[in-house]
């Protein structure tokens, strides 16, 4: 058994979601992504086993071009992500009537085949394409079932495609000049090219445009606050919970191996712009009245504190970075979902629309808590272990970035809090507030239990990915 | 076997919080506040028999439970430290905790969510020993960071005010902003120690290792402290504790009094190696000490709730004990948490008596002559003023003497400041005494009516403190010192003072201050019957104190607004412009098309033409540039 087995499932499902109609089109999607979960588990089993489950043929004579799928730890981490987060996000859509609902959950199960593929892609060529590809189920779900005034998502959406999509282009030109180099887009042989520091230069700077967009830092991210908030809530969580991930892996495995001179030129430039990132994204989350907006800005700031882990390119950076990733990755779902939540009973994300809910709902009030507490980074949670981690990794290079960095423990918590008071707490809204479903309840306890007992014993997590990043590493020094 | 017990200790409580989070309702009010009290009651009897254990043996119990992070170059495990330091916390920690804990079943019992509130109540006596009992920084840290969790669910525990979810929502921020003073000493320690441990990390000091760069040593050490003033309410970060009285009673005796705010005493004392080695930290940490004893001792003295004076009061104290870590008496500065733990418990459960029997009333203004109706009340938090006015024998008289002592030896300037504090303490605290038990009783007729002795439940707690205000002097006497010689282990020979005649002499100075101070409330609120005025016709100082010399709103007005304008600003032009920036290249791109779609027009001429030139220009270029 190898990896592209969760390919072809995830193929198999879409199209199997595509035919099986509108009325069982979601629950045949969650068929089909828990079986994906089942499988990468599987996986996930042999590797630590020992068992190779890479894969590789040759795809294209010329240009030399191989269809080669590398598991090790960092890309099983970032596919377990992709397909636990799969089940909870479609399960999340169980309590909304989608239009078309086989065309939606097709489109969600075809990016989720993207992103895993783009997770797994060991040469160059394929890497783009997986890379691209994901980028139009998830224009289509934002264009066609997002909310909102339809001319404003409109130029929303196409912004988004556009920036992205050019940005991602510098890549392909790199990747073309790369290969006219080596004669061919395979990772472990471009990343052992003896590149010329002007060369690195170009090529670091190629690969951070398509990056800087995706992941974003600011001043790439004006796509993401509008896009978040206009994507149904399902696109939202796709995007900020593993897609813009992608960028921040990618990173990781193409672009610190492929310019590691480029990249220590610049790294106090780059960390200096993430880090920027964080205070300059909790300080504009701090007066969001949109719920969905705020998250967004949240999701900026956290994001660019992951980034800063990744530039700092020693161990605990990259680990913490990592780690980082799959703890945003949940608890961001976890808080669109919530946002989700009061939509459904409220029609508003409007923060000053809300307030009083705790009272009527004590459950989902406890669990909203138990997320923004994930989300400012509290002991005990995941999200700690990997906050933590990148902090102490900036710190050792260099006190100030640790500091900077480190405001985001105390205007974190500002706009959560304040949010979440004028969201939860005051007088009881004499609107009524509905508990949560079943399907609403599990997917909470499903993020809050994986947080909550990651946050505790992180040592499987960091066992799996420490190797691979040592390999990273190895590449970089 | 040990370790079976060690989890008893640290579970209990949260297997108490967690009953009580999902069976709450099931087992009544009543239930779950026996359920959360029994839970602390388990702790406790666990600590009882290790604190035996440990004091005969002399021997610490370290336990490795499992490994949490790994790090580049060294891991943290999840372990526990029971030494001397930690089982002495855990006692008063449990021991008072569970006091509190039974008092609570009997204040809370007509609250609609008695449930959360025990369940609340056990998490925080959870944290509390996780960051009491951790054996490396980062398991302190989660304490620390929990135990502030606790307090914000508290404070805010009557959640449908939003001034009491402001006030929550303030004290987590002010304590995050010494959380991050305290987490980058923590980065400090691990790059200079690699190792956060604290026994390691003794010995890597007393051993010389990673000690050469002392300058960065100081660094560490003035974060923590930052770290330390945020959770034990130093200046500047104070100005979240008198607010935090928001939350119900016994949790202001607990967390705002008795327990949570002496973390930061706490880690200084565990970490005492280090700052001995930042001569110039703790120099500052005595300055700030004594300094925020004065100011909140004079706020307190114009404070008219009940909760707020109590509140300034435990702010002052928690300055006098910093007043004596800095100058290096960590014994003395535990034996006065100690004693304070005491007789503050059980003036803020007197406090909550008083305020139960007036219904909800805190202004002393409007209560007087409360002694004939409520005696055990008034008797018990009599013992607990005398105590912390230290008046002899009582146990505040021995440990404030000490910190005094230790202040007379180390700088006669600190000492000077010291004493004031405790003038002002011993007026405010028979200030108040005087306006709530004595004269004429002077609030509405439908609450004179109702006066009555609270119920067994809250007065057995209220003995069972005064007692210990009255003889808790007893672990640390003069001559005997058990405290010093039990703590001895920790400390790096610290002699403790002889009863010679300057110690005399500065107890008869201490004893005639605090007369002094009693006296002057005497002769205000006993002769002259006076009432504090109204707050609109204070004036002058009096007006500046009773505002708290504008802190807040300094701090409103340099910090939060500013930041809020900020926000603002990046909001409405920042990201807008950003996000023009972008278009501006699509705007380009399109003109750009457009200018092209104009020469695509059809008109055959024009091709011709442009294909000739173009032919031309080749032509040139190859034959009379290249």
């Amino acid at each position: 058994m190898d990896v592209t087995l969760l390919l072809i499932l995830l193929f198999i499902g879409a199209v199997a979601t595509y035919f099986s109609g509108n009325a069982i089109a979601s629950k045949v999607a969650l068929f089909f992504s828990v079986a994906a979960l089942g499988v990468s588990l599987a996986l996930l089993n042999q590797f630590s086993q020992g068992t190779d489950i890479s894969f590789s043929a040759q795809w294209i004579k010329n240009p030399n071009v191989l269809f080669a799928l590398k598991a090790d730890g960092l890309s099983i981490a970032m596919v377990l992500l992709t397909t636990a987060l799969t089940p909870l996000i479609v399960l999340s859509g169980f309590g909304n009537n989608f239009n078309n609902a086989k065309n939606f959950y097709a489109l969600v199960l075809f990016m989720a085949f993207a992103m895993i593929g783009t997770f797994l892609a060991s040469d160059g060529f394929v890497y783009y394409i997986f890379w691209e590809l994901s980028l139009i189920p998830i224009y289509f779900i934002a264009l066609i079932w997002g909310n909102g005034d339809a001319e404003a998502r409109k130029k929303a959406v196409i912004k988004f495609f556009i920036y992205t999509f050019a940005g991602s282009l510098f890549m392909l030109a790199a990747f073309i000049y790369l290969y006219q180099k080596a004669g061919t887009f395979k990772w472990d042989v471009l990343v052992g090219l003896d590149l010329s520091a002007t060369e690195q230069f170009w090529i670091f700077l190629a690969f951070f445009l398509a990056y800087a967009i995706k992941i974003p830092l600011i001043p790439f991210h004006t796509w993401q606050a509008n896009v978040y908030q206009k994507a149904p809530t399902i696109g939202t969580m796709l995007l900020s919970g593993i897609m813009l991930k992608m960028g921040l892996y990618s990173v990781l495995r193409w672009q610190l191996p492929l310019a590691p001179n480029a990249a220590k030129e610049l790294q106090y430039i780059i960390i200096g712009l993430a880090l920027a990132g964080v205070v300059y994204g909790s300080i504009v989350a701090l007066k969001q009245k949109d719920l969905k907006k705020l998250l967004a800005y949240s999701s900026l700031a956290h994001v660019g504190l992951i980034a800063a882990g990744c530039y700092a390119m020693n161990m605990d950076g990259l680990r913490g970075a990592v780690l980082q990733m799959i703890a945003h990755g949940f608890v961001i779902v976890g808080l669109f979902f919530a946002a989700e939540v009061i939509y459904r009973r409220y029609e508003t994300r409007t923060i000053s629309e809300m307030g009083g809910i705790r009272q009527q709902t004590p459950k989902f009030a406890s669990m909203f808590m138990i997320l923004v507490l994930a989300s400012v980074a509290l002991p005990g949670t995941f999200n700690f272990v990997g906050e933590f981690t990148v902090l102490y990794s900036l710190s050792t290079e260099n006190m100030v970035f640790a500091v900077i960095g480190g405001t985001t423990i105390i205007l974190g918590a500002f706009y959560m809090l304040r949010m979440f008071q004028h969201a939860m707490l005051g007088e009881t809204n004499a609107k009524m507030f509905a508990d949560v479903t079943v399907s609403e309840g599990i997917v909470f306890v499903a993020i809050i239990g994986f947080l909550l007992f990651f946050g505790l014993y992180p040592k499987p997590i960091i066992e799996l990915i420490t190797p691979s990043i040592q390999e990273i590493l190895v590449h970089v020094k | 076997m040990e370790t079976s017990l060690v989890l008893l200790l640290l579970l209990a409580p949260f297997v108490g919080f967690l009953s009580n989070v999902f069976l709450g309702k099931q087992f009544g009010r009543t239930g779950s506040g026996v359920l959360g009290t029994l839970a602390v009651v388990a702790s406790f009897i666990a600590t009882v028999i290790f604190f035996m254990q440990v004091n005969s043996t002399k021997e610490a119990i370290n336990i490795h439970l499992f490994d949490w992070i790994a790090m580049g170059k060294f891991s943290i495990g999840f372990d526990i430290l029971l030494d001397q330091l930690s089982l002495l916390w855990l006692m008063f920690v449990t021991g008072i905790g569970a006091l509190i804990h039974l008092y609570s079943i009997s204040y809370m019992h007509d609250d609609e969510n008695t449930h959360k509130f025990f369940s609340y109540l056990n998490l925080f006596v959870f944290f509390m020993i996780m960051l009491v009992a951790g054996s490396n920084l980062l398991i302190m840290f989660i304490g620390w960071e929990g135990v502030g969790l606790c307090s914000y669910l508290l404070i805010g525990f009557w959640y449908k005010n939003q001034d009491y979810n402001d006030a929550a929502k303030k004290a987590f921020i002010m304590n995050r902003i010494g959380d991050l003073g305290f987490l980058i000493g923590i980065f400090i320690i691990g790059y200079l120690f690699n190792t956060l441990d604290f026994v390691a990390l003794k010995q890597a000091i007393l051993a010389g290792n990673g000690t050469a760069n002392l300058a960065l040593i100081g660094t560490a050490a003035l974060c923590l402290f930052i770290g330390a003033s945020g959770k034990s309410a130093q200046i500047p970060l104070y100005t979240w504790l008198p607010d935090a009285m928001a939350g119900p009673t016994p949790v202001s005796a607990l967390i705002h009094a008795a327990t949570m705010v002496t973390a930061g005493i706490f880690m200084i004392t565990r970490l005492n190696f280090l700052f001995e080695l930042a001569p110039d930290v703790k120099m500052i940490i005595a300055v700030v000490g004594v300094f925020t004893a004065l100011v909140a001792a004079a706020i307190g003295l114009v404070q008219n709730d009940i909760k707020k004076v109590l509140a300034y009061s435990t702010v002052s104290q928690l300055g006098l004990m910093f007043l004596a870590l800095g100058l290096g008496a960590y014994e003395v500065a535990v034996f006065h948490v100690i004693t304070h733990a005491f007789f503050k418990a059980c003036l803020f459960l007197g406090s909550g008596s008083v305020i139960h029997a007036l219904h909800g009333e805190q202004d002393m203004r409007n209560m007087g002559g409360l002694r004939k109706a409520m005696p055990v009340t008034f008797i018990t938090m009599l013992i607990s003023t005398l105590a912390i006015s230290g008046i002899f024998p009582f146990a505040g008289f021995w440990s404030k003497d000490e910190i005094l002592l230790t202040a007379f030896h180390g700088n006669t300037v600190l000492w000077v400041l010291g004493s004031i504090a405790s003038i002002m303490t011993a007026f405010y605290m028979f200030r108040l005494m005087f306006l709530t038990f004595f004269g004429e009783f002077r609030g509405t007729e439908e609450q004179k009516h109702h006066l009555h002795e609270s119920p067994a439940l809250i007065t057995v707690p209220l003995i069972v403190l005064a007692v210990l205000a009255a003889i808790g002097g007893a672990i640390n006497l003069p001559g005997n010192n058990w405290l010093n010689h039990y703590l001895a282990p920790l400390f790096k020979g610290h002699e403790a003072h002889h009863l010679d005649n300057t110690a005399y002499m500065l107890m008869g100075i201490a004893t005639v201050g605090a007369l002094i101070g009693i006296g002057i409330a005497y002769s205000m609120y006993i002769s002259k019957k006076q009432v504090p005025e109204a707050d609109d016709k204070v004036q002058g100082l009096h007006k500046v104190l009773a505002n708290k010399f504008y802190l807040d709103e300094i701090y409103m007005a340099v910090i939060v607004k500013p930041i809020y304008a900020l926000a603002k600003f990046s909001r409405d032009y920042i990201e807008k412009g950003l996000s023009n920036i972008v278009f501006g290249f699509g705007t380009v791109a399109d003109g750009l098309a457009l200018q092209g779609k104009k020469m695509q027009n059809g008109n055959i001429g024009f091709y011709l033409f442009a294909f000739v030139f173009g032919l031309c220009s080749i032509v040139y270029y190859l034959f009379f540039v290249r």
